[in-house]
């Protein structure tokens, strides 16, 4: 067991070897022996350069900016929508619930060409508002089927004893319900979150070549200008991978709990 | 808006009395008593205008030569699907699609399996291992991708093992060479997926009750029967999901592909997903790309939804 999580593991001893390599030793010695000289310059010419329209570091920006605002709102609208379908019964709120599972199923794909005729007129190609909107687009289904299903197996109580203390239905929901939603509102952080820092097709589609780019478009844009410089490219990969390998390992229980609650809601 | 949400909300439910109830409707909404529907507005607004309504848009595109800027519209019937069936980039691209979906749920899905059930029993080191495991899928995938390029490259170091340890004949150009190429983005996917199929196991495994196993090892069922008659019985849901889920990210693989091999060596590895990119975004070509997107709908729903009624009967029947 342990020989197969070294294996697994190998691909990231190689990327930490290789992106401390001063460039001289790309290419003189072995992939898999450390370098005796280990180069940390290699990250500082990654986040300083300027790979077509945007380097390292302004990429991290733009991809803490996308991902926070869009889970933000993914979170806000969802709950919101999934408490009301939840509480409520009836056709109307059998049929809401079925539009989010739909848009679960139906691949996200075939909608992102239209999406994208109608916001290049908007001036929404390459801007952070654009994304945002998307993402909240694509992943409120989602969103809305994990809200859901929590708030239906949540006890009434709590929300009834705040109605008879006179509380109103935005402060029973603020003050009762959403905190009652944590467990789910972690999941739903981590998933979409994950989703969107971890995107490439939407982000290269809508973001490809224009100043605002998120790390995965920046990367591909690095490859491209350092060809076969790994230790380079390598340094690009680090810095795109390490913000979610660092939450990963710190919450790596959560992490994995959150997941694994979601899968199984 | 309000007064409607109101009534509506109000008619199914017996009125105490009369008093109370008009005491109620002259309240504004936000003191209402159950849930408003103003609630939902929001959410509801986003999935119709960024999800229902682009995708009837795209479906109607597909059947339209419209280059995405002139005013110039024709209907054009099912002319564009003839196209990307005949041009043997696309069609390929959609066979390819096909094969590395089946191939990479099977191989995913076993080894997924195997690692939960070894990790299941393991209690010291399974925190760290399971962190190990699941670690690719949680970065991204084409960082990643690029790792493995340089992994696979002629004078990378899977070559430099196979060298060193004598095996020089199995040396290759493992993404320069057409056959070896997709093979290769199945096994960087198989490692970036594994964790995934893992986790659901390992949650899946975790409900089965130690009694359900110390019963069936009393009956003098050994382990080989334990597992085909007992554990695996008991996975069905476990199962399920992570079918429909790898089977959606093996259709849809993009970010692999782009990170190793761009689709090649001559568009041996594109995909459906590669291609819509190539041809909407990169030659501008919206009828083709558009009609692509749409029969990789077709294709994804129509698998997650054989796959979720199948499944569903299966565990119907096995839990009985």
């Amino acid at each position: 067991m342990c020989a197969v999580a070294l294996l697994f593991a190998s691909p990231f001893y190689i990327l930490v070897v290789m992106s401390l390599k001063p460039s001289p030793e790309v290419f003189t010695t072995s992939p898999l022996v450390p370098s005796l000289n280990p180069d940390f310059t290699n990250f500082v010419t990654v986040f300083t350069a300027d790979a077509g329209g945007a380097g390292m570091g302004s990429a991290l920006l733009s991809s803490v900016i996308i991902t926070v605002v869009s889970v933000l709102i993914l979170i806000l609208f969802g709950s919101l929508c999934a408490y009301a379908i939840a509480r409520r019964s009836g056709r109307l709120s059998n049929a809401l619930y079925l539009l989010f599972v739909i848009g679960i199923i139906v691949p996200f794909q075939l909608s992102i060409i239209p999406l994208y005729v109608v916001f290049r007129p908007l001036g929404l190609i390459g801007t952070y508002l654009g994304m945002i909107i998307l993402w909240v687009g694509v992943l409120m289904p989602l969103v809305v089927f994990l809200y859901t299903g929590f708030v239906r197996s949540l006890p009434r109580d709590y929300e009834e004893a705040a109605k008879i203390d006179g509380a109103g239905a935005i402060r029973t929901y603020w003050n009762i319900v959403f905190p009652l939603l944590r467990p789910v509102t972690g999941t739903v952080a981590i998933l979409a979150g994950l989703f969107i820092w971890n995107d490439f097709f939407v982000s290269l589609i809508f973001l490809g070549g224009s100043r605002v780019q998120t790390l995965p478009v920046a990367i591909y844009g690095f490859v491209g200008e350092f060809v076969s410089q790994w230790n380079f490219v390598f340094a690009a990969v680090i810095i795109a991978i390490l913000p979610i390998a660092i939450f990963f390992i710190i919450a790596q229980r959560q992490f994995i709990k959150g997941f694994a609650g979601g899968i199984r809601g | 808006m309000t007064t409607q949400s109101h009534s509506a909300a109000d008619t199914p439910r017996p009125t105490v009395s009369p008093f109370r109830s008009r005491t109620r409707s002259r309240k504004p909404w936000w003191a209402s008593k159950s849930v408003p529907w103003l609630f939902a507005v929001p959410g509801v607004l986003v999935i119709i205008v960024l999800r229902y309504l682009p995708s009837v848009a795209g479906g109607v595109f597909a059947f339209t030569d419209w280059d995405g800027l002139s005013p110039d519209v024709n209907f054009v019937g099912v002319d564009n699907f003839q196209t990307v069936f005949s041009n043997p980039i696309t069609a390929d691209a959609v066979w390819h699609t096909l094969v590395l979906g089946f191939v990479f749920v099977l191989i995913v899905n076993i080894v997924g399996l195997l690692l939960a059930l070894a990790l299941h029993r393991a209690l010291r080191t399974r925190n760290i291992l399971r962190a190990i495991f699941f670690l690719p899928f949680a970065l991204s995938q084409l960082a990643t991708a690029f790792v493995w390029q340089f992994i696979f490259a002629y004078d990378g170091p899977l070559n430099t093992i196979l060298g060193a340890v004598g095996l020089e004949g199995l040396q290759k150009a493992w993404l320069g060479d057409p056959t070896l190429a997709m093979p290769s983005v199945i096994v960087v996917m198989v490692w970036q997926y594994a964790g995934l199929a893992m986790i659901i196991y390992l949650a899946g495994l975790e409900g089965i009750p130690e009694e359900i196993h110390d019963a069936a090892s009393v009956d003098g069922a050994g382990p080989v029967r334990e597992f085909w008659n007992v554990t695996l019985p008991l996975l069905a849901p476990a199962i399920t999901i992570s079918l429909t889920l790898t089977l959606i990210f093996g259709l849809g693989a993009f970010d692999q592909i782009l990170g190793l091999t761009n689709g090649g060596p001559v568009n041996a590895t594109q995909t459906i997903a590669t291609q819509v990119w190539q041809q909407t975004f990169v030659y501008s070509n919206f009828a083709q790309g558009t009609a692509l997107a749409v029969v990789f709908t077709a294709i994804v729903t129509l698998f997650a939804v054989i796959q979720l009624v199948v499944l569903r009967i299966r565990e119907e029947r096995l839990l009985k």
